[in-house]
């Protein structure tokens, strides 16, 4: 450990504002390219699901 | 025999398989991704020692460097996959494309974003308009042009086209940021590794920054396929396999 406690590990030295900054910024934006394609797909299987249903109802009348 | 290899090619780099394949790896890479990314954030944070000019803020270095790293190697990539799918039509290489694309503007912006809060205490100033910031900022426009491309298009084949031609003309930029420290005066420091020298850090500053290279291209890869798989199922919705997956996985519930 190179800080003495847990208030100093957040403080950075003087420097709290730029590290947090840039760490939190970067976490935010993996975060985000994590869930993008997880979110994209789950709206795909969706529509492909309701688009499924849609042909077999045609199927069915015709 | 050689249309023997021909179509093995083929089949090999076909939407299908790549979806296929990277839907195995994918659980993988992002475990590796989430495991190296933890281990070395809080590595770095917290057990690395401060540097003896910077202090603490050099620990901004964690990311700023693997993220600039993955801006150009995504961009050669980028640039690759391009010229294989205007060379060979290789779809599969167009999709790539597009998804480093969007994956390699947002390090791009990353590495430019803790490059600047990083600036601020170590030379004073977010923002100069030297070489390497300037020609960091140019990678950011190309990758955002070539995704304005993607979506300018109507129809994917003749975006692909257009996508790949701008990413092949800022290749060009590469060298440029890469050789900005040495050929002009810059306020940016060298490069902290070099392939062929012994690092001028100590191993506990150079190994965590080695777990989070690690960790940041595992990410980077795992982003790219679950991505490249969305656009494969996209755009081959019509075709028996996709619609095939579609049963598969709405009998599981979704």
């Amino acid at each position: 450990m190179a800080f003495d406690s847990f208030a100093e590990f957040l403080a950075m030295g003087t420097h709290a504002p730029y590290v947090w900054s840039a760490y939190g910024l970067s976490f935010a934006i993996i975060l985000w390219n994590v869930l993008q394609p997880w979110l994209v797909r789950r709206r795909w299987l969706k529509e492909q699901v309701a688009q499924l249903k849609r042909d077999a109802r045609e199927v069915r009348k015709s | 025999m050689w249309k023997a290899i021909w179509d093995y090619v083929q089949r090999t780099v076909s939407p299908r398989h790549f979806y296929d394949i990277g839907g195995q790896w994918l659980p993988w890479l992002w475990a590796v991704a989430g495991v190296l990314l933890t281990v070395g954030a809080v590595w770095g944070l917290a057990y690395a020692p401060p540097d003896y000019q910077q202090g603490n803020s050099y620990r901004i270095i964690f990311i700023h460097v693997p993220a600039a790293s993955i801006a150009m190697g995504g961009y050669v990539l980028m640039a690759t996959c391009g010229l294989i799918s205007l060379v060979w039509k290789v779809k599969t290489a167009e999709m790539v494309a597009r998804s480093v694309a969007a994956i390699g503007a947002w390090f791009c912006l990353i590495a430019l974003f803790t490059g600047a809060v990083w600036g601020k205490p170590t030379w004073g100033t977010y923002w100069v308009w030297d070489a390497r910031l300037t020609s960091m900022l140019i990678l950011l426009f190309l990758y955002l042009g070539v995704l304005g491309l993607y979506s300018a298009y109507e129809s994917a084949a003749s975006a692909g086209k257009a996508a790949a031609i701008l990413a092949l003309v800022g290749v060009v930029n590469l060298p440029i940021i890469k050789y900005s420290v040495e050929w002009w005066n810059t306020l940016h420091q060298g490069s902290t590794f070099v392939a062929t020298a012994r690092p001028t850090m100590p191993p506990e500053m150079y190994l965590p920054l080695i777990v989070m290279f690690f960790g940041c291209y595992a990410f980077f890869g795992a982003a790219v396929i679950a991505r490249t798989r969305n656009e494969i199922v996209q755009r081959e919705r019509r075709t028996q396999w996709v619609k095939d997956i579609v049963r598969k996985e709405s009998a599981h519930g979704i």
